[in-house]
């Protein structure tokens, strides 16, 4: 009988090795990643933090926040960045007029380069920074590979066809904390769906 | 509030009205009935985009929030009587102008026209 038991224990211990495991790769938001939740739809044990750095930019913050949310420098790579905010791009932003002065223009644009997603720390923010951002005229965060992988089973009808998201752009209409950098699944909530579990 | 005293405020207002423009180039006083007017017309757009106008982001009703027509993203009202901030940046005025009449009416505006916004705005 000490055969068994002894089994018995090195999977218990096993099993606890792989809870581990679980537990640092928390921050990671693959397709399974479903542990334990409490009532209130988050995880039970682990809350993940910020997967890429909060804006920390007043004036990135103002100019560009004011016509969408301000996405973090940690979403694109500074190519990418360095295009956008080059003053006849600004000028066509996306088909949107975001002339800025030439001052303003070149300090966000430091900002965004110093902090893109190749020099980012958090492993989402560096995912950011590989592949390609689009073949449009200009690059695009909902272009990348990792963007796209991360949404491609979301349906049409609720983001483009849903006039309370519009777009995927719409970073915090679904991702409630956005803002914050905060993009894990557990934070989802589609206006008019609510919880996304994929 | 007495009738002198409304008179007091009506030129009061019309004071800072002519402060806002005094900044335009051609230092125009501006209409308000002719920036109300301006406000709500709908200008088609040369990329096929449903028609756009002012108060396709910023509504009809400056007191109220407004929202970007193309990001969604929510605008607080203009109207300096709710937000008292409004219109007291000129160099903040003159680039909204400048970025909004590109991307509504597809061209500059006039200094004329754009101060006919100002005197329709600061009156709201």
């Amino acid at each position: 009988m000490r055969t068994p038991l002894i089994l018995a224990g090195s999977l218990t211990a096993a099993l606890i090795a792989l809870g581990a495991a679980e537990l640092a790769l928390g921050d990671n938001d693959h397709d399974d990643d479903h542990h334990e939740r409490g009532a209130d739809g988050r995880s039970g044990w682990v809350e993940p933090g910020e997967d890429v750095k909060p804006v920390a930019n007043a004036l990135y913050a103002e100019e560009c926040g004011a016509c969408h949310m301000a996405y973090q420098p940690g979403l694109l790579p500074s190519d990418a960045w360095q295009q956008i905010m080059r003053p006849p791009a600004l000028a066509d932003h996306y088909g949107d007029d975001a002339s800025l002065s030439a001052d303003r223009a070149e300090n966000i644009a430091a900002y965004l380069a110093a902090n893109a997603a190749e020099h980012a720390g958090k492993p989402r923010a560096r995912a950011f920074a590989v592949g390609d951002a689009g073949a449009d005229a200009l690059p695009r965060i909902t272009a990348t590979r990792y963007f796209r992988n991360e949404h491609h089973e979301i349906p049409s009808r609720m983001v483009a066809g849903n006039p309370d998201v519009g777009s995927f752009s719409n970073c915090n209409a679904c991702h409630q904390g956005a803002e914050a950098g905060v993009y894990n699944e557990h934070r989802v909530r589609i206006p008019g769906v609510g919880r996304w579990d994929d | 509030m007495s009738k002198q005293h409304f008179g007091h405020r009506v030129h009061l207002l019309a004071a800072c009205l002519v402060a806002a423009a005094s900044w335009l180039p051609a230092a125009h006083a501006g209409n308000a009935a002719a920036g109300a007017a301006a406000w709500v017309e709908a200008h088609p757009q040369a990329d096929g985009s449903a028609t756009r106008s002012c108060a396709s982001c910023h509504g009809e009703d400056l007191t109220q929030p407004g929202r970007h027509v193309k990001t969604g993203k929510h605008i607080e009202p203009l109207a300096p009587s709710v937000r008292p901030a409004r219109l007291t940046d000129a160099a903040k005025v003159e680039k909204w102008l400048r970025r909004n009449c590109n991307w509504t009416l597809g061209r500059a505006c006039t200094a004329a026209e754009k101060a006919d916004f100002l005197a329709f705005i600061a009156r709201q």
